[in-house]
């Protein structure tokens, strides 16, 4: 049996053992159910275009064309409508608009003249998106990349502390174990942020949300997804590393505080900075906080078209580094199942 | 008989301390090889370094006169000491997946899945969880991860310890049964009258050191003492003043004694007869404790 067969059946175990594991299968559906809620309701509670009642004024009807118009006979009918809440406001000769509880805005806008408006630097996205987008990308990277981190620190750990490492070593090379773990869990990572990211970007597709802002998205996502993709595997080994250290669960807090901090500075860094952007620029090439900074920054369209490949390859040789540090701290430590190995010992493997 | 595995030399320390020194010797195909020893003897370390979990400083295991390589043991069967298996899996699930790992197919892991752990008797548990077993079941369990994938060679730490009688005599049953295909059986044992009973070669190792190894056969000529056992009619008192006897024990008309080298057996005999009717009289075989006892000196 080759290695790679070798990890191709260690990443299996894993991947059926996550999709059997309910916790797993709730925190999905629960994520699901948010991206599908934030998607529908807006168009939920909309309810289409709404209704105006018009008293037999032709031109006024021709002015309310983006409502539905319904015709009445009189001031009076149209009041009653009012009244029953069949239409959201009625317009009387004069022109006069009778509503309910408040003035509807948009049926005064209709009937007004607007006058002519010029801004000098057109932003092309509403503020509170401006906020939202960047925060969702960090946040998502921040919580797959810790809560699936922790998780391959526990299944090492699972293994050292129910002693079947040793079988385990004893029958596939060590390097299988560690590739087969990393490559399950960034696989299972990617999976649920890509479900995510298909079902939200189909509600968008089926609600017509913001042309806007669609257009805005792909780019960050399309640059979002590389840059995901290394963040976490590069993190993924070091989480293994680490959970190899430990001798049993509860020494896990302990021993992975280094990547810990390597995964919660950077996302703090980022969102607090949000408005230096010397600081946006300089964290966006930073291995550990590009894979949030770099798409934010694309989002909101401060980076050069060459800027986020410069990012992504100094991300990559980063993660190469790591990669084979951590497997080498796997592996020295793998066997130690007595005690709590030290990084030094771990490293230098005496 | 054909030796496959060789251990030759193997040296092997931790910090300071010389677990194994030179450690020399030969497991043979079909044959149930026995390794006893104190505990820190070096038992499990030398089972760690034949399966490649540990590595040796010097020195050499070799199977069939090549080096073991991972492919090789691919085709070992490891029993650790410290017992180990995924307790939120099925025992079923479990037992596949690890010969999967030694190289089974789909459909070979499950047949002999399903075979192993009915010969075990835990054909109905094949579907529970590992953890809701009882602690002899999951050492059945164990077991059949380490034979799933019928290895040529099977290295099995204290694999009776922790089994209830019941279980010990099905796990031996079952060794038999592989030894007699072929395999090669090598298990380490603290209690020496089970392992008596079972094994055809022995290992001693003591301090890190092999101070003896063979068959038990020959094991027990190699250490025999001049000891002798004798029963006649009358008291065998008179033993007492006999030239060159020593007795060991004596309740009556049965008595135990050593011979002075030079001593002529036949001689003690004829006097014997001399007295009386002698009813019984022979070489004492040492027990595998007695021999232990000696060599570990």
């Amino acid at each position: 049996m080759t290695t790679f067969e070798a990890t191709r059946l260690v990443a299996a175990r894993e991947v059926r053992t996550k999709l059997r594991d309910k916790a797993f299968l709730y925190s999905t559906a629960f994520f699901l159910v948010i991206v599908i809620a934030s998607v529908a309701l807006p168009a939920l509670l909309s309810g289409g275009p709404a209704k105006v009642a018009v008293t037999g004024d032709s031109t006024v009807a021709a002015a309310l064309s983006q409502f539905e118009v319904v015709e009445v006979a009189d001031a009076a009918a149209a009041e009653q409508l009012v009244r029953d809440g069949e239409v959201e406001a009625a317009v009387l000769p004069g022109p006069e608009v009778v509503a309910l509880e408040e003035a509807p805005s948009d049926v005064v806008a209709a009937l007004s003249v607007a006058p002519p408006v010029r801004v000098l630097e057109p932003g092309d996205l509403d503020p509170f998106l401006k906020f939202l987008v960047p925060t969702i990308l960090a946040m998502l990277f921040f919580f797959t990349s810790y809560t699936y981190g922790l998780q391959i620190a526990q299944s090492v750990i699972e293994e050292k502390q129910t002693r079947i490492v040793e079988i385990l070593v004893s029958s596939v090379p060590v390097r299988a174990l560690l590739a087969g773990k990393v490559f399950a869990m960034t696989a299972l990572a990617f999976g649920q942020i890509a479900l995510l990211a298909i079902v939200g970007w189909v509600g968008m597709r089926v609600t017509d949300a913001d042309t806007g802002l669609v257009n805005a998205l792909g780019p960050a996502i399309g640059w979002f997804l590389p840059f995901f993709v290394l963040g976490f595997l590069m993190l993924a080994t070091l989480w293994a590393g680490v959970g190899a250290l430990a001798s049993r669960q509860e020494e896990i807090t302990s021993t992975s505080t280094p990547v810990q901090m390597a995964v919660l500075i950077p996302f703090f860094a980022v969102l607090f900075l949000q408005d230096n952007a010397e600081a946006q620029r300089i964290l966006s090439y930073v291995p550990f906080s590009s894979p949030i900074a770099m798409p934010i920054r694309l989002f909101n369209g401060d980076a050069a078209g060459w800027e986020p490949v410069v990012s992504l390859l100094i991300l990559a040789l980063t993660a190469a580094l790591l990669l084979v540090a951590g497997a080498r701290v796997y592996q020295n430590s793998l066997m130690r199942t007595r005690q709590r190995t030290s990084f030094a010992a771990a490293w230098k493997n005496s | 008989m054909t030796t496959v595995l060789n251990v030759d030399a193997v040296n092997r320390s931790f910090g300071d301390r010389q677990v194994l020194k030179d450690v020399s010797f030969a497991v043979e195909a079909g044959r149930l090889t026995g390794f006893v020893g104190a505990n820190g003897a070096g038992k499990t370390t030398t089972m760690r370094i034949i399966l490649g979990v540990l590595a040796a400083q010097s020195g050499s295991t070799t199977w069939r006169g090549a080096p073991i390589t991972q492919e090789v043991r691919q085709r070992f069967g490891y029993m650790p000491e410290e017992r180990g298996l995924y307790p939120k899996m099925s025992v079923a699930d479990q037992v596949v997946y690890l010969g999967r790992l030694h190289g089974l197919s789909a459909a070979d892991a499950k047949a002999r899945t399903s075979a192993l752990l009915d010969r075990l008797e835990l054909g109905p548990r094949a579907g529970d969880l590992v953890e809701k077993l009882s602690l002899g079941n999951q050492q059945r369990v164990q077991i059949a991860a380490a034979l799933v994938h019928d290895p040529e060679l099977l290295v099995l730490d204290e694999p009776f310890s922790g089994l209830d009688p019941l279980a010990a005599d099905t796990v031996v049953a079952v060794l038999r049964e592989r030894a007699a295909a072929g395999a090669a059986v090598l298990f380490s044992s603290h209690q020496l009258d089970l392992v008596e009973r079972l094994c055809d070669d022995l290992v001693i190792i003591a301090e890190g050191t092999i101070r003896a190894a063979g068959s038990r056969t020959y094991l027990r000529q190699q250490y025999a003492l001049p000891r002798y056992s004798i029963e006649v009619d009358a008291d065998a008192g008179w033993l007492r003043d006999e030239p060159g006897v020593t007795l060991v024990e004596l309740d009556g008309p049965r008595a135990v004694l050593d011979l002075a080298p030079d001593t002529d057996d036949q001689r003690i005999l004829r006097a014997a007869l001399d007295r009386g009717p002698v009813r019984a009289f022979g070489p004492v075989r040492p027990s595998l404790a007695e021999i232990f006892r000696e060599v570990i000196q």
